[in-house]
């Protein structure tokens, strides 16, 4: 049952915080803080190695095999947490930013935060669905309510990208249950019940499937809808929809894609590879023509996503390890980033990048934090995108070296639209007008933690490798979930992934031996 | 089976007509619209509770005209509670009116009449007995208010086409009775295909097409449904397409294999052109018309796929189309003023914030509509995913989800008016909402969500 607190806690706190907004916006802020905080303390007996029984299975729709079918293991946890810091990010970023109707704001807010977190727990497939659609109506309104100039053209657009790639997928997962009645005479849409079942799917289906997730990670020629939802959305909404809604793309293809349809990803696996990096550089070409500053980290978010594809599509063991670390970290770095640009927003009264410089005089705290941030993104040792990215890379050039190459053409193009970012606004002479003021405390306090979480990623990885390794392992090996096996793990496990992943030998050598210390440490 | 036993399994039917007697008599000795509210709802509520306990010897032929099947008889209930919520509706919407309100009410029961005993035929005859009676109470209705124009414009439209349509459907029955010696619907197909028999066949379709508005018998719908008063259009959406869903599903299954191919290009059809019109249209009513042209469409793949989940999936798509609808239709009802209705989208801007209720209603029957889930809606769309996949009906499948990902445009269109600001001067001013209105607001609303989380007793009565 626990599992099942965890997601409908968010929307508790939302409901609540809708009923105080009117009369006290400040209380419906903490309460949303407050929710998550105890979504954060009930993972806690979980991140050191025990707890509750991971797992949730109550019967739903029986007629057609569908359960409310929960799990949380290593693959999910480091998202779940991601989703919990970068759920109390978006509610500090919108602490001034939202004055109007504030307790639907945070209901919206806090329904999405379900949304993400149900589809990182659903282990059935219409469950699945059925979160990742959920999540959209409030997005939308999100989007629609308090937007910018081009809401509701941005609103529509998202909605309806991601709602045609849903629907498509809906298609392919009620095949794949089909075809596995055909084999076992009993239709189910439990995750580990299809798993189990050899069934042969057309390549078709797979490929709606596929579809349907790469339209929200998003894969190249499917990002239009991004770069205008992410600018036109508020600032809570902009971190949550880079933050969060991309990487459940990223996610299912990991959980639900590729064990679910094996053969398939072998035949997509070069096209997909070849879309990866051409989002990367498109992503990262686009970003460098940009004069507004949300539009530039959306353009961006299209890049680093694009290095999530190419490693899901090298079905390599390391690469894989490379995807969850890029899932975490890009969250981390462009929800910091987004909420950078809202402050300047805020401050400033413009999006547009001609019209600032100078700002490291009078903002120096923004201005160390938005470095810090930028180096991140671009790719900066130590700071945790660079792992990420390396082990994709590295895992990539094991399979495809040329397209390994090419893509790493575009960490330099990385470096050139995060530096640009910077020193437009930062370097410079001052532009003029009123001197803004810097940040201060809260805002300090919520964009620093996430710069921690980069910098401790980037030093010492190795308890989120370890976490994500041993699920990532079975997933690729087409084994199944393994949902138990990781919450006591062996040191045999340990030793075997290690053998194989010489990368991540070499991060965590400077950690810590202790494998218990590294589960405890977080 | 005859006599008393076979009586007894067509109470539903018995009771809906000695209601409509009582209220007619009601009415000659004095005329109260509440009285005469409460007793036309107190009649639906007896049919529905008489057709939902149903019988466990079923299916049973009662007489030569009547067949009494679990499906029939949970589409039955399924009409009288539509029915039930439109007497709702209709109190709120008429209070205000001056005159003639009473009489409605009849005419609703009259039709449902029609309609219950369209669901349960098994031969030709009863089914145009039902047809027409179902048609003519309906025609009266959409003109019912008489003053205005658009009123008695769409009734006589509907009364000319519905006309067209029976006739096509009498000369259909007239031929294959020549050609096959029988009118039993079971004996409608399977028989040789002689030419003639086959046009026969095909004139029935295009009868029974008209009053689904299929495409391409479909260019009534939106001005009819944009004439009849907003509770009419309701009922006409609900229950008069739903009973002729429940005559087709239920006891023409056997002409699926025959008529394959001009019902999927049917079905086909109706999800384009319904999407693409609805694509087009700035006034909600017209929307919903359109809308209802693809939903029809949509139900018309789960019945191609046929099977146990076929039969499942009509039904309920049928249950969960018909509370969407009804609630969609329960707003605007619920914002009309005599002589006027909130038909334009424009007039709904920012209702969220003076009305929050009825904007919550409105954008869950949109929401459901479009098959969003935790609604109805979703449910009911993955059914017929569902059953049209397990049946290879790929091409289909591929155009509902197609067309569903359009339709989410213009749905979500007026949802998001809903949560805009509002515009200076209000176009809707407030003024209390009857409680008839608001209570079957509520209810529909909230059966609109069950169906959506926990559809389990809808399911077994459809599947028994």
């Amino acid at each position: 049952m626990s599992l099942l607190v965890l997601v409908l806690l968010p929307l508790a706190g939302g409901l609540l915080a809708w009923a105080l907004g009117g009369r006290r916006p400040a209380a419906a802020r903490w309460v949303c803080l407050g929710a998550l905080a105890g979504d954060l303390l009930l993972l806690v007996p979980r991140l050191r190695g025990g707890g509750w029984p991971a797992r949730v299975d109550l019967p739903w729709l029986p007629e057609l095999g569908i359960g409310v079918r929960l799990g949380l293991d290593g693959l999910s946890l480091p998202l779940v947490l991601l989703t919990l810091v970068l759920g109390a990010l978006a509610v500090a970023a919108s602490w001034r930013e939202i004055e109007t109707r504030t307790g639907l704001f945070h209901l919206c807010l806090m329904a999405v935060l379900s949304g993400v977190l149900g589809v990182f727990l659903a282990l059935d497939l219409i469950l699945f669905y059925l979160f990742w659609e959920l999540m959209l109506v409030p997005m939308a309104l999100l989007l629609a309510l308090w937007g910018h100039e081009r809401r509701r053209y941005a609103t529509l657009k998202f909605f309806l990208f991601t709602q045609a790639g849903g629907l498509l997928m809906l298609v392919a997962i009620v095949s794949r249950a089909l075809t596995g009645a055909g084999v076992t005479g009993r239709l189910t849409f439990a995750y580990e019940g299809l798993l189990g079942v050899p069934a042969v799917v057309s390549p078709w289906l797979a490929f709606a499937f596929f579809l349907g997730l790469a339209v929200k990670l998003p894969a190249f020629p499917l990002h239009p809808w991004l770069p205008d939802a992410h600018t036109e959305a508020p600032t809570g909404g902009s971190v949550v929809l880079a933050g969060l809604l991309l990487k459940t793309g990223g996610y299912a293809m990991l959980r639900f894609g590729v064990p679910l349809f094996p053969e398939a990803a072998t035949t997509f696996a070069r096209p997909a590879m070849v879309l990866g990096v051409a989002g990367i550089l498109y992503g990262a070409l686009a970003a460098l023509a940009q004069t507004d500053v949300k539009r530039l980290v959306a353009y961006t978010s299209v890049s680093h996503m694009g290095f999530v594809l190419l490693g899901v599509f090298s079905l390599d063991d390391t690469a894989w390890r490379g995807v969850v670390a890029q899932m975490v970290c890009h969250g981390l770095s462009t929800g910091g980033l987004f909420v950078v640009a809202g402050l300047l927003q805020e401050r400033l009264g413009t999006r547009d990048l001609r019209r600032f410089g100078g700002l490291w005089a009078s903002m120096p705290r923004l201005g160390g934090l938005a470095l810090v941030l930028a180096l991140a993104s671009l790719g900066l040792p130590g700071l945790g995108n660079f792992v990420a990215e390396i082990l994709i890379l590295v895992g990539t050039f094991r399979v495809e070296p040329v397209l390994a190459a090419v893509a790493a053409g575009g960490l330099v193009l990385s470096a050139l639209y995060s530096l640009r970012l910077l020193q437009r606004a930062f370097h410079g002479p001052f532009a003029g007008g009123a001197t803004p003021a810097d940040l201060d405390l809260r805002e300090t306090a919520a964009l620093g933690a996430s710069v921690l979480l980069l910098l401790w990623i980037g030093l010492y990885p190795r308890p989120l490798l370890r976490m994500s390794g041993p699920v990532v392992d079975t997933l690729l090996t087409g084994r199944g979930a393994d949902v138990e096996a990781e919450a006591s793990p062996p040191a045999a496990r340990g030793e075997e992934t290690a053998a194989r992943s010489p990368v991540v030998v070499h991060e965590s050598g400077h950690g810590g031996r202790s494998e218990r210390d590294a589960g405890g440490a977080r | 089976m005859t006599g008393s036993a076979g009586l007894a399994l067509l109470t539903p039917l018995l009771v809906l007509a000695a209601g409509a007697l009582v209220v007619t008599l009601a009415v000659a000795v004095r005329r109260h619209h509440g009285a005469t509210a409460a007793l036309t709802a107190a009649t639906f509520a007896a049919t529905a509770a008489a057709a939902w306990a149903g019988s466990d010897r079923l299916p049973v032929d009662v007489g030569p005209l009547f067949r009494v099947s679990s499906f029939g008889l949970a589409i039955v209930a399924v009409l009288a509670l539509a029915g039930l919520a439109v007497t709702g509706l209709t109190h709120g919407y008429l209070r205000p009116e001056a005159d003639r309100r009473e009489e409605v009410y009849i005419v609703l029961l009259l039709a449902a009449l029609g309609a219950g005993a369209l669901v349960l035929a098994r031969h030709l005859a009863s089914l145009f007995l039902g047809l027409e009676t179902l048609g003519v109470g309906l025609y009266v209705l959409v003109a019912s208010l008489r003053e205005r124009r658009r009123s008695l414009e769409a009734g006589a439209k509907y009364l000319v086409l519905t006309g067209t349509a029976s006739a096509f459907l009498a000369f259909g029955a007239a031929l294959l009775f020549w050609e096959r010696g029988s009118l039993d619907l079971r004996e409608l197909a399977g028989g040789a295909r002689t030419p003639l028999a086959v046009a026969a066949l095909l004139l029935v379709v295009v009868g029974l097409g008209f009053k689904l508005a299929l495409a391409p018998f479909h260019l009534w719908t939106a001005d009819v449904y944009q004439g009849a008063p907003a509770p009419v259009a309701a009922f006409l959406a609900a229950v008069s397409k739903g009973a002729v869903v429940g005559l087709v599903v239920g006891q023409l299954g056997a002409a699926r294999e025959e008529l394959a191919l001009p019902l999927a290009v049917m079905a086909g059809a109706s999800m384009v052109v319904g999407t693409l019109l609805a694509l087009l249209q700035e006034n909600l009513k017209r929307l919903l018309a359109f809308s209802s042209i693809a939903h029809l469409g949509y139900l018309l793949v789960a019945y191609l796929a046929g099977g146990e989940h076929g039969t499942v999936a009509a039904g309920f798509y049928l249950a969960a189309y018909a509370a969407s609808v009804l609630t969609a239709f329960g707003a605007v009802a619920a914002l009309s003023r005599p002589g006027e209705e909130p038909e334009e989208i424009a007039a709904w801007r920012g209702l969220a914030w003076r009305r929050p209720g009825v904007a919550a209603a409105l954008a869950l029957a949109l929401l459901s509509l479009a098959g969003i889930p935790l609604t109805a809606g979703f449910l009911a769309k993955l059914w017929v995913v569902t059953a049209g996949l397990d049946a290879a009906l790929t091409t289909l499948v591929l155009l509902l989800i197609a067309t569903s990902a359009a339709a989410v445009y213009y749905y979500l269109r007026v949802v998001l008016a809903l949560f805009e600001a509002p515009p200076a001067p209000e176009p809707l001013p407030a003024g209390p909402l009857a409680w008839s209105t608001r209570v079957t607001l509520v209810l529909l609303a909230a059966t609109v969500v069950v169906l959506g989380v926990a559809p389990g007793g809808l399911l077994a009565a459809l599947a028994r």
